[in-house]
């Protein structure tokens, strides 16, 4: 059985605090936006790829706050570099993960390249996260969830699983200064 | 990787700005991040001793790109923070700069080598192409940015950040010339 995801990330909520920073991108992005908006959700990373580096600054300039990303596998692809550069930066408080529906959804679903045999979590534990974990079942991730967000970052899971509902793309939200100026109001609120 | 000019009897020699004082500028603007990958224009010069400064926290990445969406994401809390690349390197980021620097009107603060670049001549007269289509091509994409190359050029250096902080838009700073480490 495999995950959808909007299951995955409602699994997620639950856990996720109030002044976490979480950073997501594309589908993954628009289905947190339905699921859970908030202040605090960092949503214009601006060009593919881009939303683990996101939260690496985010991590290294705000270290007393969790950032959770919410990568997608054909965005990491393009960036691949950043799991080595984020192992290697010295954050503890990075949680890094990734659709993994091995396609790139909102450009027409075709396959990505090598679909049904990159390890993306092995990818990441050889460039050095503190831990790497890889589910396709929702129970097994949602149990692990809480001990994930408690261990010391950076740490990587590949959820692999398939679109869920079909939620609104509302790119225009995503790249608004709205957006951006919503997100770092709360940001320096406190 | 572009080659370097070699210098004959007939190049004329010319002055370089000093490292130090690029560094100093930088911390005066209060930038406390330096976010980079290595650039032979500026490795001994400036990123050897920023690596080995205290004020400093360095955070060396693998492709360029990513620098720019590190600094654009500390600057939503004031963090201050220099990408250092390779002229190159600035051409395989363009599109993060511009989504992220222009589009979402970030300060992203970048100091650029000009590899390849004779140190006699203004970029717009190198003999390297990707030397003299850097200023042009930044120009056309109305992205700020500044020469440093003579001793005195770093003078500039925290006003330009300070103005790119204040405005919230990148500014560049192309250095033409080796900066001596001291």
């Amino acid at each position: 059985m495999t995950m959808h995801r909007d299951a995955a990330l409602k699994a997620l909520i639950p856990h996720v605090r109030e002044d976490d920073i979480v950073v997501a991108v594309y589908q993954s992005c628009f289905d947190w936006l339905a699921l859970n908006p908030r202040d605090l959700n960092y949503v214009a990373v601006g060009a593919m790829g881009q939303a683990s580096s996101h939260g690496l600054g985010l991590a290294l300039a705000n270290p007393d706050r969790r950032v959770i990303v919410l990568d997608g596998d054909g965005s990491l692809l393009m960036n691949l570099g950043t799991l080595v550069t984020i192992a290697n930066a010295g954050v503890t408080n990075l949680y890094h993960f990734l659709s993994a529906n091995r396609v790139y959804e909102v450009n027409g679903s075709h396959p990505l390249p090598g679909a049904d045999r990159v390890d993306f979590a092995a990818m990441a534990w050889a460039a050095g996260y503190a831990s790497v974990q890889r589910f396709t079942e929702l129970d097994q991730f949602s149990a692990a969830v809480p001990q994930v967000l408690s261990s010391t970052g950076p740490q990587f899971v590949s959820m692999e699983l398939t679109a869920g509902a079909p939620y609104p793309r509302d790119y225009a939200y995503i790249h608004s200064a709205q957006a951006r100026a919503s997100f770092r109001e709360a940001l320096n609120r406190r | 990787m572009v080659a370097s000019p070699l210098p004959t009897e007939c190049t004329p020699q010319v002055k370089h700005p000093s490292g130090a004082a690029i560094i100093a500028a930088i911390k005066a603007a209060g930038v406390g991040e330096i976010v980079a990958l290595p650039d032979i224009v500026t490795s001994d010069g400036l990123l050897w001793p920023i690596s080995r400064d205290p004020e400093f926290r360095l955070t060396r990445i693998c492709k360029e790109d990513e620098g720019v969406s590190i600094c654009g994401a500390m600057s939503y809390n004031g963090t201050r923070a220099i990408l250092m690349m390779q002229q190159t390197g600035l051409m395989d980021s363009l599109n993060a700069i511009r989504a992220i620097g222009v589009d979402y009107e970030l300060p992203v603060v970048m100091m650029v080598g000009l590899q390849g670049k004779e140190p006699h001549l203004h970029p717009d007269q190198s003999a390297s192409y990707g030397v003299r289509i850097i200023r042009p091509v930044l120009d056309a994409m109305e992205l700020s940015h500044s020469l440093i190359e003579w001793p005195g050029d770093e003078a500039h250096i925290p006003q330009a950040i300070e103005v790119a902080y204040a405005t919230s838009r990148p500014h560049i700073f192309l250095v033409g010339r080796a900066p001596e480490a001291s």
